[in-house]
C-alpha cells in the first residue's frame, strides 16, 4: 500500500513537471485527484485495509494528496505568471505618442478677470447685481449728482436714444437703483457693459466693461474704503501688492480717490506696463456723496458708504499683456485659445 | 494745464524741492501731475560766446571760420550760418557738450540729444558749435526774436562766458497737471501755487497789484449795461490809452511759451498772461471801433448771423449771450470776439473786458454754435465773480509796467452783487468719524488756514473763500482734511457692522454653467458690440415687416454701422466666425453671452427688454447633431431634464429650411438651432457649413434649477427589445419616440436609435430605423407577459404611422 502510494505520488509529480499548458495540468489533476483518479481509487480501497492500519494509511493518502495539490497549485501559478509576462511584453506602447485630446473651449480674458473679481467680493459678503445697459438719463447722471449741463457730462461722451434714454456711460447708475430699493445695509458689486462714443482704436472701444461696488451702512469710513480695496488688490494681484490712494474728483463721491497698485509686472521697479513709474492706476472710488444719498432716499446723517468702479478691460489688458484692445472684440480663436 | 515751476515759485518763494518731490507731493495732495519736462534736457556745456573775428573758409564758399570768446578762452568754430557778424553774442556748445535737436529740427527731438565734439570741417579745426533755436530744443514760435535761419543771437547786455541755457530761461521744468472739473480755481497759476503752498506748508504770496499813474476817468470813455443778468453775473471794463504795440519782455514770453502759448505782442501777451495767471479769460477791444462807446450785454436775436474774428459766420439763437456796442453785436460772450471789433496793430485805446457768465449757458452755446475756445472752456466751469476785478486790475498794472500804455482811472461795471460767502459748520468729531481717523481739531484748523478758509470760532463755522466754489458741505470739508492730512496716513480697516451674505443670483449662476458647458464642448467665448448696422437684417434675410426690425436706435451713433441696438445676437457671432474663416482658422467654435434689446414700443419711451442670449456658432468638425448635443447637455446641467421638443418648422429665414428647429421646453420656445442658410453664409463670406444655436436665457432661467433629488438605483433587471422598422420617410424620429414613450408608459426606462439607413435595400419612400427599447420595473422582475402586452400596444401605435417591423 505504502509503495503504491509512493509510486502514485512520484508519477503525479513527474506528470506535473511535464505539463506545458493549463489544460495539461488540469488533465493531471483529473487523472490523480478526480473522481476516478488513482489516488481517489486508493482512498476507495481503504475498506480493504485492516481497521488498525487505517488511520496510518489515511494519513499517508492525505499527505500524498496534499503534496500533489500543492505541486499542482505552484505549477499553475508559475504558468499563469509566465502567461502574464508574455502578455505584458506584447502590450508595450510608445508612451511618447501624441495624447488623445478633447479640446476645451476658452473663456474670454474679460470673463476670467470678472469671475476672479466677483469671487473676491462674494467672499467679503457682497451680492452681485445687474442693471440695465440702456438706461435713463436720471440714473446715469442726475442721481449720480451730475445735473444737466454739468461739465462732467463732456468727459463721458454719451450715446443717446432720446433726451431721456441713453446707453449707460458707467455702471454707477446701478448704485442708485439698488439704494432706491431701501434695503440696508448694502454690499454689492455690479459688473456690466458701458458705452462711450470713442472711435475704435488700440486703446479705445465704444463699448467696454466696468465693475461697480457699493457699501452703505452706519459708520462706514474712508478707512474702510481703503482697507477693503487694499484687501481686494492683494487678492487679485498678489499678497505683496501695495496700494496708493490719490485724491481725485468724481461728482458722486466725496472725498474721492484714484487707486494705484504697485505694478504687478515689475513689482514696482518700473517697466513698460507702468510706464516706468512702478504704479498702475486700476480704479476710482470715494465716499458716497450726500446728494446721491438724498436723491436715493437715504439719510446722509445716519448712513455713510463708499463706492468704487473698476475698468475690467484695463485689468485684463495689463494682466495678459494684450497690446491692442481691438483683439478683445475680434474673437479670433488664436487669440481666445491663449486664455 | 502746463506751467513752468519757476512761475509757481514766484508766488511760493519758500518752495524748495526736487522735480520728483514736487511731482509726488502735488499728486498726493490732489493736484495730479500728468507729466514733467525739463526744458534744459540734453543741453550741456553751452555758454554765451562773443564772435571776435570772422574769416572765410579757405576751401568752402558756404562756410566761415569764427574766433569766439567763451569767457575762459577764445576758440575757433567753423559754421555755415549766414546770420552772424563780428561782435554777436551767441550760444556756444563746447567740446563734449550736448544739444537737444538738429539745426532745422522737424519737431521731434532725439531721446539722448546730440553730442558735439571738436573736429575738422573741410580741413579746418572747429572746437565747438554755435546753436540755432532748434538745436536748443525750441522753435521760433516760442522765441519770436530768433532768426528764421541761423544762430540765435543774445541781446548786447548778455555776459560772455555765462550759462547760455540759464540766460535763455531754460533752466526750468514744465509740469503738466490734470485738473478735475470741480477745481475751476486750479485752471490758473495762482490756484496751483496756492495748492503747492498748502502742500509744502509754505507761505503763498499773491502778486502785488498796484497801478502808479492813473489818469482821467473811465466814465469819459465807456459805459456798461448788462441787460440779461441771469446769464452775465458781472461785467468789468477798464480802459488803457496811448497803446504802443511792441514785443513783451523775455520773462513774460518765457512763461507763456512754457505754458504752450505763443508770444505775439505785449497787448495780446498780457491778456493771455492774466488768463493763465488768474484763470480769468479777458478780451481786449479797440475802443475806437465801439459805437457810442457803450457796452450792452444781452441775448442775441433768433436767427442773427455773426462773423467771429476767425472770419467764420456763426448762426445765433436767443439763448446765446452777446456783447454789443451802441449799434451792433461785437462779440459772442465768453466764446469769441467779433471781426468787427478786432484789435489791430494801429490800436490807440483799448477796452479790457473781464466778466462772469453763466457756465451752463456758455457750455450749451459753444456746443450749438460749434465753437469751443480756450475762454469758453474756462467760463463753462462757472468762474468766481470776484476774480474778474482782480484779473482786470492785474492786466492794467501790466500795461503800465510793460510800458504798453496808460491806465484810465476806474472800472465800468454792471451785474448782480456777488453771493455772500458760504459758511460750513466745523465738526471735527464728525470728520474723524467719517474718515476713520483721530486728527486733532487744531491740525484740521491748520489745514484750513493754509487753504484760506477762515474759522469763525464763536459760530464754529468755516467761511469759504469765493474762489473755492467746490466747497459746499460737510463731505467737501472732510475731503480737504483728508488730502492735506494725507490719504496715505489714513488707516486701512474693514467695515464692521451687520454681516451680509455674498451671493451670485440664479441668472448669473446659469450663465456660468452655460460658459462651462460651452467650453466643455470646445466653444470659446467671444464678445461683440451691442450696436450694429440696420443692414444686418438684409444680410440675415429678415422680412421687412419682422418685429426684429423694430429697434432701439441711437440718435448720435459713431456711424450707421453702430446705430441700432441689436435685436438678434446672430450678426456678432457670424461676423466673428467670418473673421476666423477669412484667416483660415480651422474647426472654429465660438459662443457669446450678451444682451439683445427689444423695444416695448416705438418711439422708445420706456427702457427696452434686455434679454440675455446664449449663442453658439461653429464650422468645421461637427454637424447639426453636435450642436443639438451641446444644447441638451446644457439643459441637463441646469436641471431641464424632460420635455425638450424640436419643432422642424422653425421659420427662421437665415437658417437652412430643412435643417432648423425651434427648441421647446415644456411647451415654451426657449431658442432655436440649425444650419446657416447657404445664402446667408455667402453674405458673410463663409464658404462652409455653419451651425448655430441661440438660447433665450430669460426663458431658460424660468425652467432651470440646481435642485436635485436622488432616485433609487434599479434593483431589478432590465429587459431590452430591439425594434427594426421600415418607416415612411416623412415620419420623424421624434414622432416615433413620442409613440414609444406614450405606449410603453411607466415600464419604459429608455429608448435609443441605433441604426438609420436609407438606400438601395429599402424601397422608395421609406427608411430603415432600429431602436433599442429598455424596460424595467422598480418593484419586481418583469416577465414575458408584461413585455408582450406593452410591445403589442407599441406596435399598434407604430402601425398607425405606416411603420412595418422588419423580420
Amino acid at each position: 500500500m505504502k509503495e503504491k502510494l509512493e509510486q502514485i505520488r512520484e508519477e503525479a509529480l513527474r506528470q506535473i513537471g511535464e505539463a506545458g499548458t493549463p489544460e495539461a495540468l488540469n488533465e493531471v489533476r483529473v487523472a490523480f485527484l478526480g473522481k476516478k483518479g488513482s489516488l481517489t481509487t486508493v482512498l476507495k480501497s481503504m475498506k480493504d485495509v485492516a481497521p488498525e492500519e487505517r488511520p496510518k494509511v489515511g494519513q499517508l493518502v492525505n499527505e500524498a494528496r496534499a503534496e500533489i495539490e500543492s505541486a499542482l497549485e505552484s505549477a499553475k501559478l508559475k504558468m499563469e505568471r509566465a502567461i502574464m509576462e508574455k502578455r505584458l511584453e506584447a502590450e508595450v506602447i510608445d508612451v511618447t505618442l501624441p495624447a488623445q485630446k478633447n479640446p476645451m473651449g476658452h473663456r474670454h480674458p474679460n470673463t476670467i478677470v470678472l469671475e476672479e473679481v466677483e469671487r473676491i467680493f462674494i467672499g467679503m459678503g457682497y451680492e452681485v447685481v445687474e442693471g440695465p445697459e440702456v438706461e435713463r438719463d436720471y440714473y446715469n447722471f442726475e442721481a449720480m449728482n451730475i445735473p444737466a449741463d454739468h461739465p462732467a457730462r463732456d468727459e463721458q461722451d454719451t450715446f443717446y436714444v432720446n433726451g431721456d434714454i441713453l446707453l449707460r456711460t458707467q455702471t454707477s447708475p446701478v448704485q442708485a437703483r439698488v439704494m432706491e430699493q431701501g434695503k440696508l445695509p448694502i454690499r454689492m458689486v455690479a459688473p456690466g457693459r458701458v458705452f462711450r462714443s470713442d472711435e475704435v482704436d488700440a486703446t479705445h472701444s465704444p463699448s467696454f466693461h466696468q465693475i461697480e461696488g457699493l457699501v452703505v451702512d452706519k459708520n462706514i469710513t474712508f478707512a474702510d474704503l481703503k482697507g477693503t480695496l487694499a484687501e481686494f488688490a492683494k487678492e487679485l494681484f498678489g499678497a505683496d501688492t501695495k496700494v496708493k490712494f490719490r485724491p481725485h474728483h468724481f461728482p458722486f463721491t466725496e472725498p474721492s480717490a484714484e487707486v494705484d497698485v504697485s505694478c504687478f509686472k515689475c513689482k514696482g521697479a518700473g517697466c513698460r506696463f507702468c510706464k516706468g513709474s512702478g504704479w498702475i492706476e486700476i480704479l476710482g472710488c470715494g465716499m458716497v456723496h450726500p446728494h446721491v444719498f438724498e436723491m436715493c432716499g437715504i439719510d446722509p446723517a445716519k448712513y455713510t458708504g463708499f463706492a468704487f468702479g473698476i475698468g475690467l478691460e484695463r485689468i485684463s489688458l495689463l494682466k495678459y499683456e494684450i497690446d491692442d484692445m481691438r483683439l478683445l472684440y475680434e474673437n479670433d480663436i488664436r487669440f481666445l485659445n491663449q486664455f | 494745464m502746463n506751467t513752468a515751476l519757476s512761475w509757481i515759485k514766484a508766488y511760493v518763494p519758500g518752495l524748495s524741492c526736487t522735480d520728483q518731490e514736487y511731482f509726488d507731493a502735488m499728486t498726493l495732495s490732489g493736484t495730479k501731475v500728468e507729466g514733467m519736462k525739463r526744458l534744459d534736457k540734453n543741453l550741456e556745456k553751452i555758454v554765451i560766446g562773443q564772435i571776435v573775428t570772422i574769416e572765410k573758409h579757405p576751401d568752402a564758399d558756404k562756410l566761415i571760420v569764427c574766433q569766439v570768446d567763451v569767457g575762459t578762452e577764445t576758440i575757433q568754430i567753423v559754421t555755415g550760418a549766414p546770420n552772424v557778424k563780428e561782435g554777436d553774442k551767441v550760444p556756444v556748445v563746447l567740446d563734449g557738450g550736448k544739444v537737444a535737436g538738429s539745426a532745422h529740427g522737424d519737431g521731434t527731438l532725439p531721446e539722448d540729444g546730440i553730442v558735439i565734439k571738436a573736429g575738422k570741417l573741410r580741413g579746418v579745426s572747429s572746437a565747438g558749435m554755435m546753436c540755432s533755436i532748434e538745436e536748443l530744443g525750441s522753435d521760433r514760435s516760442m522765441y519770436p526774436d530768433a532768426p528764421e535761419y541761423g544762430i540765435y543771437i543774445f541781446p548786447e547786455d548778455a555776459r560772455v562766458g555765462a550759462d547760455a541755457v540759464e540766460a535763455m530761461g531754460l533752466r526750468d521744468t514744465v509740469f503738466e497737471y490734470e485738473i478735475t472739473s470741480n477745481r475751476v480755481d486750479c485752471y490758473s497759476v495762482l490756484g496751483i501755487a496756492r495748492e503747492a503752498a498748502a502742500t509744502f506748508g509754505q507761505p503763498f504770496e499773491m502778486p502785488v497789484v498796484e497801478i502808479k499813474e492813473e489818469q482821467g476817468d473811465v466814465s469819459e470813455y465807456v459805459s456798461v449795461e448788462v441787460q440779461d443778468k441771469d446769464l452775465c453775473m458781472r461785467y468789468c471794463g477798464r480802459v488803457c490809452t496811448d497803446i504802443r504795440i511792441a514785443p513783451s519782455p523775455k520773462w513774460m514770453q518765457r512763461r507763456l511759451a512754457a505754458s504752450g502759448i505763443r508770444p505775439i505782442n505785449n497787448l495780446v501777451d498780457i491778456t493771455n498772461y492774466v488768463m493763465e495767471e488768474y484763470g480769468q479769460p479777458m478780451h481786449a477791444y479797440d475802443l475806437d471801433t465801439i459805437a457810442g462807446h457803450k457796452i450792452v450785454v444781452r441775448r442775441a436775436k433768433e436767427g442773427d448771423v455773426f462773423r467771429t474774428l476767425d472770419g467764420q459766420e456763426r448762426n445765433l439763437d436767443s439763448d446765446v449771450l452777446m456783447i454789443c456796442d451802441g449799434e451792433k453785436e461785437i462779440g459772442i460772450a465768453g466764446i469769441m470776439g467779433g471781426e468787427n471789433s478786432m484789435i489791430t496793430d494801429s490800436v490807440k485805446t483799448v477796452l479790457f473786458e473781464a466778466a462772469t457768465f453763466d457756465g451752463a449757458n456758455i457750455r450749451k452755446s459753444a456746443k450749438r454754435i460749434g465753437l469751443r475756445t480756450e475762454a469758453s472752456g474756462k467760463f463753462e466751469k462757472g468762474l468766481d465773480p470776484r476774480n474778474a476785478q482782480a484779473a482786470i486790475d492785474r492786466a492794467c498794472q501790466l500795461i503800465e509796467e510793460l510800458g504798453c500804455g496808460r491806465v484810465v482811472r476806474g472800472m465800468a461795471e454792471d451785474g448782480i452783487a456777488p453771493a455772500p460767502l458760504v459758511e460750513i459748520p466745523f465738526e471735527p468729531e464728525r470728520i474723524n468719524r467719517f474718515l476713520g481717523t483721530e486728527i486733532p481739531a487744531a491740525a484740521m484748523l491748520d489745514i484750513f488756514r493754509r487753504l484760506e478758509l477762515v474759522y469763525e470760532e464763536e459760530k464754529q463755522v468755516l467761511v469759504i473763500p469765493s474762489f473755492r466754489q467746490d466747497l459746499t458741505g460737510f463731505a467737501d470739508i472732510a475731503e480737504e482734511v483728508a488730502r492735506f492730512y494725507g490719504y496715505d496716513k489714513i488707516p486701512a480697516t474693514l467695515p464692521c457692522g451687520e454681516a451680509t451674505t455674498g451671493k451670485l443670483p440664479l441668472k448669473l449662476r446659469i450663465e456660468e454653467k452655460a460658459r462651462d458647458m460651452a467650453e466643455h464642448w470646445g466653444f470659446s467665448q467671444g464678445m461683440s458690440y451691442s450696436f450694429e448696422s440696420p443692414r444686418v437684417f438684409d444680410k440675415l434675410m429678415i422680412p421687412a415687416d419682422s418685429e426684429l426690425r423694430r429697434t432701439v436706435t441711437i440718435s448720435n451713433p459713431l456711424g450707421e454701422d453702430f446705430s441700432i441696438m441689436r435685436t438678434t445676437p446672430l450678426n456678432g457671432i457670424l461676423t466673428s466666425l467670418a473673421v476666423n474663416y477669412n484667416r483660415r482658422n480651422k474647426n472654429v467654435r465660438l459662443y457669446e453671452l450678451g444682451n439683445i434689446y427689444l423695444p416695448h414700443q416705438l418711439p422708445v419711451t420706456e427702457l427696452p427688454d434686455e434679454r440675455m442670449q446664449f449663442t453658439l456658432g461653429m464650422y468645421g468638425e461637427g454637424d447639426f447633431f453636435t450642436m443639438k448635443g451641446v444644447v441638451e447637455e446644457f439643459f441637463t446641467s441646469v436641471g431641464m431634464r424632460a420635455g425638450t421638443v424640436y419643432d422642424p418648422d422653425g421659420g427662421k429665414p437665415f437658417l437652412h429650411p430643412g435643417r432648423q428647429a425651434l427648441i421647446r421646453y415644456q411647451d415654451r420656445v426657449v431658442g432655436y438651432l440649425g444650419e446657416l442658410h447657404p445664402q446667408t453664409a455667402e453674405s458673410y463670406g463663409i464658404g462652409t457649413r455653419v451651425y448655430l444655436a441661440v438660447l433665450d436665457m430669460p426663458e431658460v432661467v424660468k425652467s432651470a434649477t440646481f435642485d436635485r433629488k436622488y432616485v433609487g438605483i434599479a434593483k431589478y433587471p432590465a429587459v431590452v427589445r430591439d425594434l427594426s422598422m421600415v418607416v415612411p420617410k416623412a415620419v420623424l424620429a421624434g414622432q416615433i419616440e413620442a409613440i414609444i414613450r406614450q405606449r410603453c408608459g411607466k415600464l419604459l426606462e429608455s429608448c435609443h436609435l441605433f441604426d438609420l439607413y436609407e438606400g438601395a435595400q429599402i424601397r422608395e419612400g421609406f427608411k430603415s430605423m432600429a431602436y433599442s427599447v429598455t424596460f424595467r420595473a422598480a418593484d419586481r422582475t418583469l416577465e414575458d407577459a408584461d413585455i408582450s402586452a406593452v410591445m403589442k400596444k407599441l406596435l399598434n401605435g407604430l402601425e398607425g404611422l405606416g411603420i412595418e417591423l422588419r423580420q
